[in-house]
């Protein structure tokens, strides 16, 4: 065997051994969030998601409360963004596709996109909360200022730039002859909209709101900082709740035993949820681009 | 074989593959468009009306980011000043200090992370890249899809498990490993995207040349997708600087300067959540004022990655 030949190999080797590591990186991750779980997972079983008790004084530990606050913190946000994003998708994939105003909006998406959450945190803390506590206060309830609908609205406001690129890829993604045929039977941009557009990007579109309500599960600093850390089952939209990864970010530094392994199975739960939801996000929009890449040809 | 047959199928054939497959969601709107018999001005204000909706929509969602972005400059601005970028933080009542030592700590955590992840992101992409027929691939791009999407407090909870525990304690190493986890799917994919791009001509020209495999892709092939990785690295860089949920309980935060990679160290997320969370006015104010700096570091990372994709672009 030559040198050449053996550098060779050192080579292949190198490379097929650092992509092999990422599988095995996921799987370590998987596996040691099973393991570290395990001891709550025995304790509590099945009645963990069913309980709406989490008191560690008394080591009796339930999910429910934060499975609520995390569904309904990130349903709500989804509501509020769906509009929104929908409407930027269509401006940039449709009404302005080329030119200064759209390359201007779409860079400034992508890059406020990359504000870290912590500081969309400490914004909310000192903007949002006033607004909220003022609605509070108008409506009559306690002026918490934190709480569900804090969280939700800065959840929102994180997740839209990220639902409406996906939007606009998949709107652009439209075969023009399609449009054009709809416009010479006379239709307005309205109709094309309305009968063109919207069912033939839809698939991408809930692949978008998806991937969107992904990130909005698993969003941690902006929620933890907005979201009041009250471990009992929220009564309305606008008491004080936790989220799974809230729970988390405030207890797990300081937590020990079964605690630990309580939390850490949140953490497992988090896991497999995104997981899913990322998959089938991801999914979705490969086969909407393969078709794409079809029909062009 | 008779060609009469033949010709006639290719025919057919052909024509299949003109007609555009018409997608069979559209077909129930087919009959109510055709049977639109509202008069022509109405139609017309209605799509001018959609548009002012749009419009107004799209600057609406707009305003908060602009907002954000606002009022950091316009808090964070007056706090800046020499000190504050030089000294380390005070007790509560005394005046000055600063945030050094949170600067210092998210520049070591970026150097760790980044000396972690940069090797082994790279060689994955390059597997992936070469590699990309394989089922082992599609099961490495469905790991990578997972991994980016994994909440970065999950990250955190596998770090503390993995390096905290059994070092003991905090410290600024555990924090570089999970944050060097959360750079790794973003340089794999953006390295993996420049490698495909590159035309297969110059791999030939290279190996027809008698230059073995391996030198083809470390000095042919990596050199002319330099500027995408390197664009992918700034990009995973942006996004962690700014990363707090992983740090919480690995790197935990210090307020004094610290250099040693086995203590708790400090970082500039961490400080601003630290500040914002605490009931002084006078920490919310040097919140604002790392969040400005936080800001400028990451909008600069991003703007010179999309400098660097622009300008550097290699032309074939």
């Amino acid at each position: 065997m030559t040198k050449t030949d053996k550098s060779e190999r050192r080579f292949t080797n190198i490379i097929f051994i650092s992509g092999l590591s990422i599988i095995v990186l996921l799987l370590a991750i998987f596996s040691t969030l099973l393991i570290a779980s395990i001891p709550s997972i025995k304790t509590f079983g099945i009645s963990f998601f069913i309980s709406k008790h989490w008191d560690p004084s008394l080591e009796k530990f339930g999910a429910l409360p934060f499975l609520y606050g995390t569904l309904i913190t990130s349903i709500i946000a989804l509501f509020i963004s769906i509009p929104f994003s929908i409407a930027i998708s269509i401006f940039l994939g449709e009404y302005f596709r080329e030119g200064f105003i759209s390359n201007f909006l779409r860079s400034s998406t992508e890059v406020l996109a990359g504000i870290p959450s912590v500081i969309y945190g400490l914004w909310g803390l000192f903007l949002l909360m006033p607004i909220t506590r003022f609605i509070q206060t108008s409506l009559g309830t306690t002026p918490y200022g934190v709480g569900i609908f804090t969280a939700s609205l800065i959840l929102a406001i994180m997740i839209i730039p990220f639902s409406a690129s996906i939007g606009r890829e998949v709107i652009s993604l439209i075969p023009a002859d399609l449009k054009e045929a709809a416009y010479s039977l006379g239709a307005t941009r309205f109709e094309v909209i309305k009968n063109i557009i919207i069912p033939y990007a839809r698939s991408g579109i809930i692949a978008g709101i998806l991937l969107a309500f992904g990130r909005a599960i698993g969003e941690t600093m902006a929620v933890t900082m907005l979201i009041g850390n009250s471990n009992f089952l929220p009564k309305s939209i606008f008491s004080p709740a936790n989220t799974m990864a809230s729970i988390i970010a405030n207890e797990f530094a300081e937590s020990t035993g079964i605690t630990a392994s309580s939390l850490i199975y949140i953490g497992l739960v988090l896991f497999l949820v995104t997981m899913l939801v990322n998959i089938a996000g991801t999914y979705i929009i490969k086969k909407i681009s393969l078709e794409a890449s079809k029909e062009v040809t | 074989m008779n060609t009469a047959e033949n010709i006639a199928e290719n025919i057919e054939d052909a024509n299949m593959h003109k007609i555009i497959p018409f997608p069979s969601s559209l077909r129930i709107h087919e009959d109510k468009t055709l049977r639109n018999n509202s008069p022509v001005g109405y139609r017309i204000f209605k799509d001018k009306l959609f548009k002012c909706l749009v419009i107004i929509l799209s600057i609406l969602s707009f305003l908060p980011l602009l907002l954000v972005l606002f009022h950091i400059t316009k808090n964070g601005i007056s706090v800046i000043n020499w000190g504050f970028l030089t000294e380390l933080p005070l007790p509560i009542g005394e005046k000055g200090g600063g945030v050094f030592n949170s600067i210092i700590g998210s520049l070591i955590l970026i150097i760790l992370s980044s000396i972690i992840s940069i090797p082994l992101g790279i060689s994955a992409g390059i597997y992936l890249a070469e590699k990309n027929k394989g089922r082992i691939a599609n099961i490495i791009n469905l790991c990578i899809v997972v991994l980016q999407g994994t909440p970065s407090i999950v990250i955190g909870i596998i770090t503390y498990i993995w390096v905290v525990a059994p070092l003991g304690g905090f410290s600024a190493l555990s924090g570089g490993i999970a944050l060097s986890i959360m750079m790794l799917p973003v340089i794999i994919k953006s390295t993996e995207e420049t490698l495909k791009l590159i035309p297969y001509h110059l791999k030939e020209a290279s190996l027809a040349l008698g230059v073995p495999y391996y030198k083809t892709i470390l000095k042919v092939i990596l050199p002319t997708g330099l500027s995408g990785i390197l664009t992918g690295i700034l990009l995973s860089v942006a996004r962690i600087t700014g990363e707090t949920a992983p740090l919480l309980f690995t790197a935990f935060g210090n307020q004094f300067l610290n250099y040693n990679i086995l203590k708790p160290i400090d970082s500039l997320p961490y400080r601003i959540f630290y500040y914002a969370m605490s009931p002084y006015p006078e920490w919310h104010t040097f919140a604002w004022g790392a969040s400005f700096i936080l800001v400028m570091i990451v909008l600069s990372f991003n703007l010179i990655a999309r400098g660097i994709s622009a300008k550097w672009k290699v032309q074939f």
